[in-house]
């Protein structure tokens, strides 16, 4: 790994864990929303699909602003959890996280979403007609057969929080070592006289993360077609 | 087990309205396309919550909209065996059965597992997966599925329909094994008379959504008074017939109390009974002895009743030899033949239109 800097490793590998790391806390909330979103009605729904939604549609700088009104040093919840857990989202990694998972968020929900809508609920009520509680029917019927659409989810909130920058940089800036991620470098290298070198590395690296994670999601998908067996 | 319903649904334009009280055993329910048989099946299962309605099962409360209860389905330890098997795709057949074993009331014991894969003839197909199964192989799996759930009844909604005629036949011949062997109640929903005749004990007549009728089988299907029933295609009534295990020129002969009936069919060992639905169109009626006639089958039957006249066509109701036999024949002929309450005749029933 000669071609790359120690710094630009370091960016490397503060991208793969922000990213991972925004991936794997926003799963389980967003597989809780999609199904809610996919199987419940109640008043307000469309509120709470409309806030899922906002940080597809807002300026990123918005979103990393709102972000770094609440729990930056100064907002409440930021404040909030210094005090009672001694956790700090501000200048840290763990922010970087917070804001490329909520900037993944809708991705995640909405193939989620799908995916569990076109599960056919007649499989679900056979599943409560032989004794399984609603809990488990989600468990083993609904979650298994919108698996594709889960790890596709996943995928695109990971590619997402690889390339966010916008609420990233608004919310926890742009440190070396703590809070750049590859975007961040990319962004800086340029500005710099002789950059355009680390520039190009960063970018070709950011290329092949993109294509892995595409790849992985296809080769993955593929996989359970065939395991789901020639089902029509 | 008792199940006992009365209730009132309303679905857009649809009203179904049933009070029935069903005994163990399995119950045929049975009416034209959009009777309301599945939605009456999707009320029981909790599938479907009715606007007014009181069901019990054994005494215990399924749904009673009054008292504002209601039992999940998940509880409600009933069966159901859907028209399109609704087998789990990710699961293989094993994996669908056990899922059944698991949730259901009580674990199956392994030796009822082995007697279920044996009843439905499972045990090449254990490791298969539900993609790769025929159609009749789908529904034999998702009948040991709900079996293996334990349940205190259990409903089928027209398990046959998808079927093509050779798979119907050989799917009817396990779901008579699984009818005479085990004792869950059953509802048998479907709009094919034969089936039902050929597998239940009651009988319940959906209407246009109105239980008409409700009762032994038997009894029903010897009433001319039940347009649902008498006037439909498939009308007819059962006749118990004992093989004297002869066969001649591919008919075997069959005694009967009011004569012999000689069948196509494969030869059925001597003494055996078989139950024999005699469709109503398929009988003429003769006074006095017949002559030449390509007919074989003669019985000695005596007018019971003659029902109301529809279309030119009435049905007339026989006894032949103790049994009930439902017949249709034109108004012209009850003219012609003066056909009465105690009027002996002959009911004359072509070979070629009989199975079993």
């Amino acid at each position: 790994m000669t071609i790359f800097t120690p710094d630009e490793l370091t960016t490397i590998q503060l991208s793969l864990k922000v990213s991972a790391w925004a991936t794997l806390v926003s799963l389980p909330p967003g597989i809780a929303v999609a199904w809610v979103l996919a199987r419940r009605e109640f008043p307000g729904k469309w509120l709470l699909d409309v806030l899922i939604h906002l940080p597809l549609v807002m300026p990123p700088v918005v979103t990393g602003y709102l972000l770094l009104m609440a729990f930056g040093r100064q907002g409440p919840l930021g404040i909030w959890l210094e005090t009672t857990l001694g956790f700090t989202f501000a200048f840290n990694w763990t922010g970087a996280a917070l804001a490329c998972g909520i900037m993944g968020f809708p991705l995640l929900v909405r193939s989620v979403r799908l995916s569990i809508e076109s599960v056919n609920r007649g499989l679900e009520q056979a599943a409560n007609t032989l004794g399984a509680n609603p809990a488990w029917v989600v468990v083993r019927v609904t979650l298994p057969l919108a698996l594709p659409g889960i790890l596709a989810g996943a995928v695109l909130c990971f590619a997402k929080a690889l390339g966010e920058f916008g609420a990233t940089i608004t919310f926890v800036s742009n440190i070396p070592g703590l809070t750049q991620t590859l975007p961040g470098a990319i962004y800086n290298s340029i500005q710099l006289p002789e950059g355009e070198a680390a520039a190009l590395r960063l970018t070709g690296v950011a290329i092949a993360l993109s294509m892995g994670a595409l790849l992985v999601s296809e080769w993955l998908t593929r996989r359970l077609r065939k395991r789901e067996g020639q089902a029509r | 087990m008792t199940l006992q319903m009365d209730l009132s649904h309303h679905q857009g334009d649809f009203h179904l309205q049933v009070v029935a009280d069903l005994p163990a055993g399995v119950t045929g329910v049975f009416g034209p396309s959009g009777a309301g048989k599945s939605t009456l099946l999707e009320i029981v299962a909790g599938l479907r919550r009715p606007k007014q309605a009181r069901i019990t099962l054994d005494g215990k409360v399924l749904c009673d909209t009054a008292a504002g209860r209601w039992m999940p389905p998940h509880r409600r330890g009933i069966g159901y065996v859907f028209q399109d098997s609704r087998l789990f795709p990710h699961l293989s057949v094993t994996e669908n059965l056990n899922f059944g074993r698991r949730h259901g009331r009580a674990p199956a014991h392994p030796s009822t597992c082995a007697e279920v894969i044996e009843l439905l003839g499972l045990a090449r197909l254990l490791d298969r997966s539900p993609g790769s199964l025929s159609g009749g192989e789908r529904q034999r799996v998702a009948i040991a599925r709900a079996l293996l759930s334990a349940p205190r009844l259990l409903l089928l909604d027209e398990p046959c329909a998808s079927l093509d005629l050779p798979r119907r036949e050989e799917l009817l011949g396990y779901l008579a094994a699984v009818c005479a062997t085990s004792s869950v109640p059953m509802l048998y929903v479907s709009h094919s008379l034969p089936e039902i005749a050929r597998l239940a004990h009651q009988l319940l007549l959906l209407e246009n959504g109105q239980a008409t009728a409700c009762g032994p089988i038997h009894e029903l299907l010897g009433r001319v008074d039940l347009p649902g029933l008498s006037r439909s295609d498939e009308a007819g009534t059962v006749l118990l017939v004992r093989s004297i295990g002869t066969a001649e020129a591919g008919l075997c002969s069959y005694e009967h109390a009011a004569g012999v009936l000689r069948l196509p069919g494969p030869l059925v060992p001597a003494g055996q009974t078989i139950r024999l639905l005699v469709k109503a169109r398929d009988v003429s009626l003769a006074v006095g002895e017949p002559g030449q006639l390509s007919i074989r089958n003669r019985l000695a039957a005596t007018v019971m009743e003659v029902g109301p006249p529809h279309a030119g066509l009435c049905e007339v109701l026989l006894d032949a030899g103790g049994d009930r036999l439902l017949t249709r024949v034109t108004m012209a002929t009850v003219g012609e033949l003066s056909l009465q309450s105690g009027r002996r005749v002959t009911a004359l029933i072509k070979s070629a239109s009989l199975g079993h």
